[in-house]
């Protein structure tokens, strides 16, 4: 006990025998502190997230739309056996890959810049210049590629000045491709970057005197130690684009639906909260097994 | 160590890719002034008609309302919850902190849906009616996390030895917070809150399933654009929404040198624990 705790234990007074009982055991302190987030936490979130996995479990009535707490597979079952749903899973999960592909390939060269060229001012300020757009609500980005990708929009109007035919991206898988390669590349480059600043330029010397090449260097030395920082980013640009479904909804046409679409109709429109629960699932699982492997190549030291 | 075309080359790409980022921002603020209804490019005149017309629309008076007390609260929230989870993990070694910590980031690092479609079905279980309060939790739960990281983040950068002199000097565990720590930590708590508020005002997807009929202003936004009604009050409501999104983000990060952790860096924070 500190000379303070002492003295205030002598004064007395509920308030200082409350401090000194803090003070002398530490674990209360600890408990007040956390115990009010932790109940929330637990309460609220967990007990939803577990809540969402017993319900996948459960079937509704067909006539009242009723959730029945009968247990039963069927949910699982038609997702695996209907065609329609492996089709989206499979457009989600392929999409997906694409996206992160894309914005692995496109924000590496950038990464490499920002890490290995630019002059320390010029770093700080693409750091900021990438993480803004970030924050330059979602919507509005969305919404930017539609006027763009439109018939009459910027693209098109960009096409016909370089006397090139007019493209009708618009509402087509491509043009979510396109969009979601272009809201979630912030989250690729700051990984790949923090992965590339932190290479030694001693190695790079070092392949150069052993003989390599720049393009030799680049692939057998950059590149492996990059990696874990591109997988890294790939969680982001994989899960955001696993998730969503206000993209497909917005720029996608009639057959672009997504995991995101069906579970969101099947709980505000079909009311099949069971149905939806275990299509929800889904993502989960398949983030399950990404992270898995993730793990392995490294990803979470690089973050 | 990179030759001359090498150099040129990754310059002219990291002009490429700022370009592709920042031009689809720069047209949507375009568009907010186009004096046609119609919105096709190039726009076939400028004005400003539509900021007014957009001010005395009651839906978006509404939504903007709604969405500003959601975020308040949800901040208000998050400032008390997070922080003081930010000093116990912090300050305490004890049994299952990791899982704690590790746990604490789920609502970011698990896609929207998941979060939205849990709370969803937790409210229907709880036969809940959808009101402020339902869109309140949904953001806390996010909001939480950023501000808990940004606390953690300077806590873990503050030197403990000026709290063990405030307390040597006798000064009690509530004077040590309120002069010591407190001041310590007040930029980072600013910066959280703002990160906070500007991440709940733009939320959509957990939004929708804990807002019911009500409409925030992404909610709004959400449905015009899918009923492509309203357009160019859209473009309205969009341009200020970048700017209240982004205003608070560039002053957190100018509060924490730099620093204000967002959702990578929060993702990032909960591995290094």
């Amino acid at each position: 006990m500190t000379v303070g705790a002492l003295a205030r234990g002598r004064k007395g007074g509920r308030v200082g025998r409350i401090q000194a009982l803090l003070w002398r055991r530490p674990w209360m302190r600890a408990a007040l502190l956390l115990g009010p987030g932790l109940a929330w936490f637990v309460v609220i979130y967990l007990a939803s997230l577990v809540l969402l996995l017993i319900t996948a479990f459960w079937q509704i009535n067909p006539f009242t739309t009723a959730i029945e707490r009968v247990w039963n597979l069927d949910n699982f079952r038609t997702l695996v056996t209907d065609g329609t749903y492996r089709l989206i899973i499979l457009r989600t999960i392929g999409l997906a890959a694409a996206v992160t592909v894309t914005d692995a390939v496109l924000a590496f060269p950038f990464a490499y810049y920002m890490a290995r060229v630019a002059s320390r001012r010029v770093q700080t300020a693409l750091f900021a210049a990438v993480l803004l757009p970030l924050w330059a609500s979602y919507l509005a980005r969305v919404y930017a590629w539609i006027l763009i990708l439109n018939h009459d929009g910027v693209l098109n109007w960009s096409l016909l000045l370089v006397h090139l035919p007019s493209a009708n991206l618009g509402y087509t898988n491509w043009a979510m491709w396109i969009v979601f390669s272009y809201i979630w590349l912030p989250f690729m480059i700051i990984p790949t970057y923090a992965a590339l600043e932190r290479i030694p330029p001693s190695y790079l010397e070092a392949a150069a005197d052993l003989g390599a090449r720049q393009g030799r260097a680049t692939w057998d030395v950059i590149l492996p130690l990059a990696l874990p920082g591109i997988v890294a980013g790939s969680i982001f640009t994989f899960s955001l684009t696993l998730g969503d479904y206000v993209t497909p909804l917005l720029v996608g046409g009639a057959g672009s639906s997504f995991i995101g679409n069906v579970v969101y109709s099947n709980v505000g429109i079909a009311h099949n909260i069971p149905f939806a629960a275990a299509l929800a699932i889904v993502p989960v699982a398949v983030m399950a097994l990404y992270l898995l492997g993730a793990r392995r190549l490294g990803a979470f030291e690089a973050m | 160590m990179e030759g001359r075309w090498t150099r040129v080359a990754l310059r002219v790409w990291a002009v490429g890719i700022l370009l592709f980022l920042f031009i689809p921002i720069g047209l949507v603020i375009v568009y907010a002034f186009n004096v046609s209804t119609i919105q096709s490019w190039p726009i076939p005149g400028v004005t400003l008609r539509w900021f007014g017309q957009t001010w005395q629309d009651p839906e978006v008076r509404r939504a903007l309302l709604l969405s500003v007390e959601a975020g308040l609260m949800a901040t208000a929230l998050a400032l008390v919850l997070g922080s003081m989870a930010a000093f116990a993990i912090h300050r305490f070694q004890f049994f299952g902190r990791e899982v704690i910590s590790f746990a604490l980031v789920l609502p970011l690092a698990l896609p929207g849906i998941i979060t939205g479609m849990s709370l969803n079905s937790f409210f229907a279980f709880n036969q809940v009616t959808f009101s402020l309060w339902t869109i309140v939790i949904g953001h806390a739960t996010f909001c939480i996390v950023i501000v808990y990281n940004n606390v953690l983040a300077r806590l873990r950068r503050t030197s403990s030895s000026l709290m063990e002199a405030a307390m040597d000097l006798g000064a009690s565990g509530w004077q040590t917070f309120r002069d010591v720590t407190f001041p310590l930590i007040s930029t980072a708590l600013v910066a959280g809150a703002l990160l906070a508020f500007a991440l709940s005002f733009d939320e959509v997807i957990v939004t929708t399933f804990t807002a019911g009929a009500q409409n925030t202003l992404p909610l709004w936004i959400f449905g015009a654009i899918r009923l492509g009604q309203r357009l160019p009050e859209v473009n309205v409501v969009v341009f200020v929404v970048i700017l209240i999104t982004i205003v608070p983000v560039v002053i957190a990060s100018r509060l924490t040198g730099g620093g204000a952790a967002g959702r990578v860096e929060a993702v990032a924070a909960a591995e290094e624990v």
